[in-house]
This record gives C-alpha cells, sequence and structure tokens, in this order.
C-alpha cells in the first residue's frame, strides 16, 4: 500500500507539471486555455518527430522544441487570446475550445491514428528504478518528473517575485489598468506570461510522452486533469498545484483499488468532492487554505 | 403632428415578423407532410437536421441567453440516449421511453444545476466536461451496455421499418417545434426580461431584483431536458448505443459551431446555425479529418471576427427581425425633435434586441 501511495506521489509531479501552465495562465489573464491539453500533445508530437526522423534525443529535442512553445504561446495571446478576451469572458472558452479541434484534428491529419510514446527514444531510463527502505521500487523517470515539477513551480515562483519581469506579469494580473500607469506594458507581460505558460506545456508533453503512450486526441483528458489539480490546488496558487496534483494522483490509485475501471472515476470524484466543500464553505475552505499569499502580501 | 405620434412607440414585432408568423406555420405543415415525398434516405437526414435544430437552440439558450458556457452538454445527449435504453429494456414502449428519458434528464440536472452553477465562466465551462466525462465511465459501468461495445435498441425491431422511419421523423419534428415554442414563448414572456437582463449584467439585474440563479436553473434544466430528447431521438433513428459516440465532446463542439456560425444569443440564430451546420455536414461530411478542421478553424474566426454571429451581424445592420422574441422602441422619425435625435441613437434603440 505504502508502495502505491509514494507512486501515487509521483504522478502528482505530472499533474502538476500539467497543471501549472493553466492556473498560470488563468491567474494573470484570467483566460482558461481549452487547447492547453492539445498544445501539450503537440509539443510530445514534435520531440517525437524530432527524435524519430533525425535521432534526435528528446531531452536534446527540448532545446528545440521548447522556443517553439514560447514562440507559440507569445503567438496565441498575441493573435487569438488578446482579440479574444475583448468580446467578453466567454468568447475565449469558445476560441480556445476551437483551436483545441483544429490541433487534435491536423495532429491526426499528420500522425494518423496510431499511439506514440517517447519511451523508445530515452534508453533505459523508461523502466530503470531505484530500491527504496521498505522494497518500493520508484521509476527514475517519476522521480525526474516530480523533481521537474517541484523546480518549475520554485523557478516560476522566484521569477515571479524576484525578478522586474515576474513583478510586471503580477502587477497586470492584479490590474491591467493601474499597472499601465506606472509604465508596465500590460500586453507585453501578458504575451510573456503566455510563453511562460506554452513551455511548461511544453515540458508536461515531453513528460507525457516519456511516461506513456499518446495519440491525436490525448488531449482532452491532460486538460481535465490539468483543470481538476488546478481547481484542487486553488486555482492561481502554484504551489496549490503540486498539492492538487499530487492529490488527484492518490485519489486515482484509491479508486484503482476499489475498481478495476476505477483510475478515472476517483480522480473526477474527488474533484467534486473538493468543488463541493469549497463551494458550500463560500470560497473559505480549502481554496482559502492553499491560497498563496505572496498574491496579496507582496 | 399629432402628441400621439411624437411619443416612442414600443414594438413587439415588426411587418416581416407577421409574415414570417404564417410562414412558420405553413413549413411545419409541409414538413409534417414530407415523408410522403421524400425518399428513406431524405427521411432520416431531414430527422437529422430536426435534432441539430434542438442542440442548437438548447445549447443557445443556455450560453447565448444564460451567459453559461458549457463543453459538456454531450452528458444530457448521452445521458438521454442511456436512459431510453434501459427503459426499453424494462419494457416500456420505446417511443414513450424516448420522451420519458429526457424527463429523467431534466430531473437530473436540477440537483446537477443548485452545484454547477455557482461556478463561473471558464471553471462551468470544464466543470460540465468533468461531470460529462464521469458520466460516461459511469454508464459503462452498467452491464446492459456492457462497457464501450454498447447495445441497441432492440424493441424498436417489431415496427416495420417504414412506419418506424416516419414515426421517428415526425416525433423528431414534434419535438422540435415544441421546445422551439417553449423557448420562444419564455423568451418573450415576463422570463425573457429577466433572461436578457441577467445575459448583458448579471450583477446590475441582480440588483433590480431579477432571480439570477432561479432563472439561470430554468434555462439549464431546458437546456438538459431538450438535450436529452434529442439524444433519445438520436439512438431511435441509429438503433445502436455506444457510450463512446454519445458522450463524445464533438456533440458540444456541433452545437457551439452552429450557435457561433447562426448568430449566439439570437433566436433565429442558432436555427440558421444549424441549417448550415446541416448543409455543410452533407457537402463535406465525407472529407472526414479536414472536414473536422474546418469545423474548428471557422468557429476560432467567427469568435475572433464575427462573434455576434451571421444572424447577429445581420440583425444589427438592417434590423431584420422574423421571430422578435424582444422589444424595440421606435422613436417617430417625424416627431418634432427628431432632428435633434442623433442617428446613433435610432441604431441603440434598434439594437434594443432579442
Amino acid at each position: 500500500m505504502s508502495n502505491q501511495i509514494v507512486q501515487g506521489i509521483l504522478l502528482g509531479g505530472y499533474y502538476a507539471l500539467i497543471a501549472c501552465g493553466l492556473s498560470f495562465m488563468f491567474s494573470v489573464m484570467r483566460i482558461i486555455n481549452l487547447a492547453h491539453g492539445s498544445l501539450a500533445v503537440f509539443s510530445a508530437y514534435a520531440l517525437w518527430w524530432l527524435a524519430s526522423r533525425f535521432h534526435i534525443s528528446p531531452f536534446v529535442g527540448l532545446l528545440i522544441v521548447l522556443p517553439l512553445m514560447a514562440a507559440i504561446g507569445w503567438a496565441l495571446q498575441r493573435f487569438l487570446l488578446e482579440r479574444s478576451a475583448r468580446g467578453g469572458a466567454l468568447l475565449p472558452i469558445l476560441t480556445t475550445f476551437g483551436l483545441a479541434i483544429v490541433i487534435d484534428n491536423a495532429l491526426f491529419e499528420q500522425f494518423g491514428a496510431d499511439t506514440r510514446s517517447l519511451a523508445p527514444y530515452i534508453g533505459s531510463l523508461s523502466y530503470d528504478s531505484w530500491e527504496w527502505p521498505g522494497s518500493i521500487y520508484v521509476g527514475k523517470l517519476a522521480v525526474i518528473m516530480f523533481a521537474a515539477a517541484v523546480t518549475l513551480l520554485g523557478g516560476l515562483q522566484l521569477f515571479l517575485t524576484r525578478t522586474r519581469l515576474g513583478r510586471s506579469i503580477r502587477a497586470t494580473s492584479e490590474d491591467p489598468d493601474t499597472a499601465g500607469l506606472v509604465g508596465v506594458d500590460a500586453r507585453r507581460a501578458n504575451a510573456l506570461a503566455a510563453a511562460i505558460a506554452m513551455v511548461t506545456v511544453g515540458l508536461a508533453g515531453a513528460f507525457l510522452g516519456m511516461r506513456a503512450t499518446f495519440d491525436p486526441y490525448t488531449g482532452a483528458p491532460q486538460l481535465l486533469f490539468a483543470f481538476e489539480a488546478a481547481v484542487i490546488g486553488g486555482a492561481g496558487s502554484l504551489w496549490g498545484t503540486l498539492l492538487g496534483g499530487i492529490v488527484l494522483a492518490l485519489a486515482q490509485t484509491l479508486g484503482a483499488q476499489v475498481h478495476p475501471q476505477g483510475f478515472l472515476i476517483g480522480g473526477h470524484v474527488a474533484f467534486l468532492i473538493v468543488l463541493f466543500i469549497r463551494l458550500s464553505t463560500s470560497g473559505l475552505g480549502l481554496r482559502g487554505l492553499l491560497r498563496l499569499p505572496a498574491r496579496k502580501t507582496t | 403632428m399629432s402628441a400621439v405620434s411624437t411619443s416612442p412607440v414600443i414594438e413587439r414585432g415588426t411587418p416581416a415578423s407577421r409574415i414570417s408568423a404564417i410562414a412558420v406555420v405553413v413549413i411545419i405543415v409541409l414538413l409534417a407532410d414530407a415523408p410522403q415525398f421524400l425518399s428513406a434516405g431524405a427521411v432520416d437526414r431531414m430527422t437529422a437536421l430536426f435534432i441539430y435544430v434542438i442542440l442548437a437552440a438548447m445549447w443557445n439558450a443556455l450560453a447565448g441567453f444564460g451567459g453559461l458556457v458549457s463543453v459538456g452538454q454531450q452528458v444530457f445527449f448521452g445521458l438521454g440516449a442511456y436512459f431510453a435504453i434501459r427503459l426499453a429494456d424494462a419494457g416500456l414502449n420505446p417511443f414513450a421511453s424516448l420522451f420519458v428519458s429526457a424527463i429523467i434528464v431534466g430531473a437530473i440536472s436540477w440537483p446537477m444545476s443548485l452545484f454547477m452553477l455557482r461556478l463561473r465562466n471558464g471553471e462551468f465551462a470544464i466543470g460540465m466536461w468533468v461531470i460529462a466525462a464521469l458520466t460516461h465511465l459511469l454508464v459503462n459501468l452498467d452491464r446492459l451496455v456492457q462497457g464501450e461495445t454498447g447495445t441497441s435498441l432492440i424493441s424498436l425491431n417489431v415496427y416495420d421499418a417504414g412506419a418506424r422511419r416516419a414515426t421517428i421523423y415526425w416525433l423528431a419534428l414534434a419535438a422540435m417545434t415544441a421546445l422551439l415554442a417553449i423557448l420562444f414563448g419564455l423568451l418573450r414572456g415576463s422570463t425573457g426580461a429577466a433572461i436578457r437582463a441577467i445575459r448583458d449584467n448579471e450583477d446590475a439585474a441582480a440588483s433590480v431584483g431579477v432571480r439570477v440563479t432561479g432563472t439561470k436553473r430554468l434555462l439549464f434544466v431546458l437546456a438538459a431536458f431538450g438535450i436529452g430528447i434529442a439524444g433519445a431521438l438520436w439512438l431511435a433513428t441509429s438503433i445502436t448505443f455506444q457510450p463512446k459516440t454519445y458522450f463524445n465532446v464533438q456533440w458540444t463542439a456541433y452545437m457551439i459551431f452552429m450557435v457561433l456560425v447562426g448568430g449566439i444569443g439570437t433566436f433565429e440564430g442558432a436555427i440558421l446555425g444549424a441549417l448550415l451546420f446541416f448543409l455543410i455536414e452533407t457537402w463535406f461530411g465525407g472529407t472526414g479529418v479536414w472536414y473536422l478542421i474546418g469545423l474548428g478553424a471557422t468557429a476560432v474566426l467567427f469568435s475572433l471576427f464575427l462573434p455576434r454571429g451571421l444572424w447577429g451581424t445581420l440583425e444589427e445592420r438592417f434590423g431584420l427581425r422574423l421571430l422578435p422574441v424582444g422589444y424595440r422602441v421606435r422613436l417617430p422619425a417625424n416627431a418634432t425633435d427628431s432632428d435633434t435625435v442623433p442617428t446613433s441613437q435610432q441604431a441603440t434603440a434598434h439594437r434594443e434586441k432579442a
């Protein structure tokens, strides 16, 4: 049992990775990007294409794919989200949903229905494991994934609080008009935030491809996982995202124990329970507890 | 000029709308007679069209009038089909089970609304998607459905194929007409004023005493009921029930496409969108993936460049109104102060819309 808990916590690292970009974009631009999961799958396909066509290791491939994802994020904000956000809070949902359909089906058109994986291109890493005390075997990849999630969240946290650019993004998220008065270019800050969010999406896509298989329509479940982890952790809170990811993964592990088809059900039910608690205590429940104080104090 | 003509006139209809009211009756009578003249394939296609109109009108009621964008409406589509299967399996007449199923779906959506309507915008949108995904998984657990293998509405087989096809056609036509009439009556009545007030500014509406949550709940339940009927009717036309097909997010994608292209928040727009979608599907449906890419791209382009859709844009430009659900203030053109009334105000009055 303790073995499964450890595996669940490590899987939570992946959910935190995929959720942090969604949560970040929501906290800065108040937009939930429905193409989030599809873009992660796009990144996985890009790495797979580089690996299978040019024999570039996925880790090296990230040097190409992550800048590409940053450019996509910047363009997404400048040409799509900025424009549709002017039409109200509902329009970006429709725009990004349409975009998700385009990406999914374009991937299908290009790569076909076969499931792919990056596992064959990362050597023994995909199955190597360490033995921990109590005969718990943890996969090296799972540990790397978890460490990457912690590093990414910590790095983002430092970036937002310690650097000038980070502060300008936070100022824009608090109040774009006032930020503009003190010389912050809100458009630039938003585009930058979108670029950063897409880099995290690119990284999440890489780990998705390494730890599992994917096909052109894998994006939708990834979006749901990201959303659930972000909401469980308290939308807009970075470290909450990590906790949200772990809770989601543990609930799925528990669900799988209860019933052979219970893995996904467990996650969805946990999400609804947390949501219910949060709503019935009118926002003062888990969300209030997990909310990152940095956004209010500094 | 007499004093009467100088005061603004509140209009609830236009000459065009009175003609179109007659046209609607004529069209429905013609459609009801159509199965005698159409081929079997054409009858099936027309049934599909009616179902599309229901889907578009119901999604529009929720998003366009209630301001609730949901990406999980396939949950009601799937449940409508699932309960029809279950009821028919329990021995109920298959045609009756289609409608009882929709009532059950509507009843389930009520407690769901207590919970979901407290979510805002994007949270509501994806929250509904999670509900749909969870419901799909739970339906798969039912032994009758046999997981993704699915099952069939076998009890329909006792009816002769021709009679069955025509019956489903008439049921779909009747369901579409009734649902559109309910929606029209709702929007034209006092609830309609509340609905439009909420759509335009929720907080302001609440401050003048509009029952925001109650009104939204009404739309949520109506949309669930209508989409439940659509799902049950789709099951009746295709006979087989595979959870993956019915709980597929593509149904919501279709709804969004139809409403976005036709004109979100306009009564006529959803119908126009469904007609256009039907034609596009008929012509390009065979191209498979490119057809879906085209649908997605069109939705993106409309949301960016023509967010009011085709009908919304026409209506705004020409003051056109065929099935008016709102009020329009017409300022007398030859009133004494007509010169001082700026044209922009005229335009605003015209935009006081459905």
